[in-house]
């Protein structure tokens, strides 16, 4: 594992590997290399490039660089009543670097948006080896194209951020959960579109295969208490909802942003509109299937064993797409992790990765529209 | 007058009567405009001081139509400007002498809503209020609410990502939008996101919204519609200077309130709007803030007895609730009538859009008082106190010679002004031409290079909207150069373009 202790060292290898046909692939905290084909590129690590650059609350705005903890970035806004709205999850050892190039999100996403929507602006040595700046260190800003939007859940394949200004907003001060018990998917579906629908202001909404729904309301005491009185009322008579303590929710709420409990070698993470959801699960839930529903039904893990087309197939005539997030090494070899694009936005992408990276130095192998890359027209 | 635009190619303008039979075969009946009368109200677009009739105007009412355009445009190497409803600040629709004039204004269609996964699918001659309003009867609205929503088209909102007073809160047009139908530069037609979240791939939809019409022509575009919240509450609250104002924001800010919106105002625009719509500001104070709160009533009652409890700790010496909702609405009157009631007391004004970081503020407004001094020009301020977005007004009178070049001199040392302090050129107009040959302020060469080439991954031809967002326009070519380290170029066998 190749080491840059800094952005200039990093510089360095990625021009050397740009002049030389080598090939790299960045690695935050390695949690979630699992993801996509094995590579054919030296592993990079950006552990060493860590540290908050600057935090001030009060601006919602901090920078830090790739390497740094997510956990140690959590607690130092924590520490001033501050969160990263996008909820981003990750196993002991994730980073923010990574989590962001990943484009990771927790079940908030569904109202308060995705990595994307919080990477205001970054520093970043591009596949040319040439240090860069996009965005900027304010919240509201329209300078130039959006490359931040761009370089989250890129997957380290356009460039190697150095540095990173996230928007950070205030922690709510209460967070409740509401639970209902023993809803089919279909009414579990009906009463989280209902509550996400609702002035109730829900701010996440989940469904677990074994009948929990889940329903979050957050922010100021008397304003949490208003909207967990008005919900039942909203939500119809069939649907019992109790009040869970934080013990009990925390888990389910893991449970449902990441599909880390599903039970099954092969997972996928299936993103299609909402009202779509029942029709996957009760399609594939006779052939086998464990899943959990996030965002309201717009996220569905599913682990599924031995019908490795079913999955994608079905979540593509629903109006959705399905992400291959964990199988054995023989299978991700052979089955992209990535939906796979129609011909035009594919060669849109390959323009738009040279654009950053013409040497293909990022294009891992991880990817299987990467591989295929440099054969297609310019 | 102080921004240049390409010249025009002799030869596309030799060419004008076989473009226009060919736009004419393509969209048939009133759908191209050649006539100089009747290209005339197509000449400029928000940013008046430019003026450049453009050589047609085709109206399309189709993708196919879009799509057939381009493609005989890329095929003719004919330049093409795109416009929605020409409200742009910053000259994002601008015509050129010698380029088509692109006018998306017959995709006037809601094509789908659907309220249980809370999207609806627009054309983009759609205006940005008349979303909220097909959703309305329904509880819904769209979030992001630019001052010209009763005009400017979703499409437009799309290439500015247009933000609003409530942006802090609920977003810039990027984070309400799902998907988009996109035209490239030669034809093809692709689609971007859809009607879920987080779609596979690079985030190009990303790119596209804010990308000022560079990259592709967008004929639909799928947006997220929200529950309207229950009610909303304003206070309306005086101090005696910014500094003050400015300590108020942070605190609100800092005790975790995220208002639905909190503007401010200076002495000058606080008269000149008292002035116009008489809606009772005080007129002894030297900030206004108006801070409005949305939800169930619960938390605006809870949150509104905080903020005036904030304003005090911080110096205000007039706080007013509103108790009605005509009450709000008059808070807001004379804000939102700022930039008409400063048409009234002076003859021309220009409205800049920097965003700094909000601690700057008194030290900004100090040394724009000094710019001001300098330039002989007054200046009222407004803000989106929130987000820092600054919107300073220049009064100047372009009768007399010489003050439109100084107003925008004194405009250009404003958003020095703001990026040295650590902002943007920026915050919501777009950089336009009007920003164009100050994006060296904020980006060097390496990083406008970087940009240039996503332009290159759209239209390597640099056929859409020239002249605009770069201040030098580099062949794509030049730009597809590689730094040859020992020698070695990687993959020798592969086209670089």
């Amino acid at each position: 594992m190749l080491e840059p202790r800094d952005a200039q060292d990093l510089r360095q290898l990625v021009a050397d590997a740009a002049g030389g046909g080598g090939k790299l692939e960045l690695v935050g905290g390695g949690t979630r290399r699992g993801f996509g084909a094995p590579r054919e590129a030296s592993p990079v690590s950006l552990a060493a490039i860590a540290g908050v650059v600057d935090y001030d609350p009060a601006e919602l705005v901090l920078t830090v660089r790739p390497g740094t903890p997510l956990a140690d970035v959590e607690e130092l806004v924590a520490g001033e009543g501050q969160m990263l709205a996008f909820e981003p999850w990750g196993k002991s050892g994730a980073t923010i670097g990574g989590a962001v190039a990943a484009g990771v999100a927790g079940s908030r996403r569904v109202t308060a948006g995705s990595a994307r929507d919080h990477l205001l602006g970054f520093s970043a040595i591009s596949g040319r080896g040439e240090a860069f700046v996009a965005g900027a260190k304010v919240v509201k800003n329209v300078t130039g194209y959006d490359l931040p939007k761009l370089m989250a859940g890129s997957w380290g394949r356009l460039g190697a951020m150095t540095e990173l200004t996230l928007k950070v907003l205030p922690a709510p001060r209460l967070t409740v959960t509401l639970a209902a018990t023993g809803l089919s998917p279909a009414a579990a579906h009906a009463a989280m579109a209902c509550a996400l629908g609702s002035n109730a202001e829900v701010s996440a909404a989940a469904h677990l295969r074994r009948g929990i729904t889940l329903l979050r309301v957050a922010g100021f005491a008397p304003s949490v208490e208003a909207r967990c009185l008005a919900l039942p009322g909203l939500l119809g008579s069939h649907c019992t909802l109790r009040r869970m303590d934080k013990a009990e929710a925390d888990p389910l709420w893991r449970e449902a942003m990441s599909g880390e409990a599903l039970a099954g070698g092969v997972r996928w993470q299936v993103h299609l509109p909402p009202r779509q959801a029942p029709a996957l699960v009760e399609r594939l839930a006779p052939l086998g299937a464990d899943w959990a529903m996030d965002w309201g039904g717009g996220r569905v893990w599913v682990a599924l064993d031995g019908h490795d087309d079913q999955v994608r197939a079905e979540a593509q005539r629903l109006g959705g797409e399905a992400a291959l997030v964990g199988a054995p090494e023989a299978m991700r070899a052979a089955v992209p992790a990535m939906h796979p694009r129609a011909t035009g936005v594919v060669a849109l992408e390959q323009r738009v990765r040279r654009a950053f990276d013409p040497a293909g130095v990022f294009a891992s192998g991880r990817f299987a529209e990467d591989a295929h890359a440099d054969q297609l027209p310019a | 007058m102080s921004i240049v635009m390409p010249a025009p190619d002799p030869e596309t303008l030799a060419k004008r009567e076989r473009i226009i039979a060919a736009m004419r075969a393509i969209v048939p009946g009133e759908g191209v405009i050649t006539e100089p009368h009747e290209l005339r109200p197509w000449e400029s677009d928000g940013l008046t001081a430019y003026r450049q009739p453009p050589m047609l105007v085709v109206l399309p009412e189709t993708v196919e139509q879009v799509s057939a355009v381009l493609r005989w445009c890329h095929d003719e190497g004919v330049k093409v400007v795109p416009r929605g409803s020409g409200t742009s600040l910053s000259g994002g629709a601008l015509p050129l002498a010698d380029a088509v004039l692109l006018g998306l204004g017959k995709f006037k269609r809601v094509v789908d809503i659907d309220y249980d996964d809370r999207v609806a699918v627009v054309q983009p001659g759609v205006t940005n209020l008349a979303i909220t309003q097909a959703v309305e009867a329904r509880g819904f609205y769209y979030a992001p609410d630019p001052s010209s929503q009763i005009a400017c088209s979703i499409g437009g909102n799309v290439a500015e990502n247009s933000g609003g007073v409530h942006c802090l809160k609920y977003g810039l047009t990027t984070n309400n939008v799902l998907g988009v139908e996109l035209v490239l530069m030669d034809g093809e037609i692709v689609r971007l996101g859809g009607r879920h979240l987080d779609p596979a791939g690079l985030d190009l939809l990303g790119v596209i919204v804010g990308s000022e019409g560079l990259l592709g022509v967008v004929t639909e575009v799928t947006v997220r519609i929200l529950p309207r919240p229950e009610t909303a509450r304003a206070a309306l609250v005086g101090f005696p200077d910014a500094e003050q104002a400015g300590a108020c924001v942070a605190q609100v800010i800092a005790e975790g309130i995220i208002p639905a919106g909190m503007e401010m105002m200076d002495r000058p625009a606080i008269h000149a709007a008292e002035a116009f719509v008489q809606v009772g500001y005080p007129l002894d104070v030297g900030a206004l803030l108006i801070v409005e709160v949305d939800g169930p009533g619960a938390e605006c009652d809870h949150l509104i007895g905080e903020i005036a409890r904030i304003a005090d700790a911080n110096g205000a010496v007039t706080t007013r609730i509103s108790g009605s909702e005509a009450e709000r609405i008059a808070f807001w009157a004379g804000r939102k009538a700022a930039f008409p009631a400063v048409g009234r007391i002076s003859p021309d004004y220009y409205c800049m859009d920097g965003t700094i970081p909000r601690r700057r503020l008194p030290d900004v407004l100090r040394r724009m008082d000094e710019l001001s001094g300098h330039y002989g020009l007054g200046v009222a301020n407004v803000f989106h106190a929130g987000d820092g977005n600054l919107h300073p007004l220049i009064l100047y009178d372009a009768n007399n010679p010489g003050e439109l070049d100084r107003a925008e001199a004194f405009g250009n040392d404003i958003l020095r002004l703001c990026v040295e302090v650590g902002g943007v050129l920026t915050g919501e107009h777009g950089v336009g031409i009007e920003k164009r040959d100050l994006m060296p302020e904020m980006f060097t060469e390496a990083d406008l290079k970087q940009q240039q080439r996503i332009k290159c991954a759209f239209d390597p031809d640099l056929l859409l909207n020239p002249g605009k967002v770069f201040p030098t326009l580099h062949r794509c070519a030049e730009l597809g150069r590689m730094h040859v380290h020992h020698g070695a170029l990687p993959h020798p066998e592969l086209e670089r373009f």
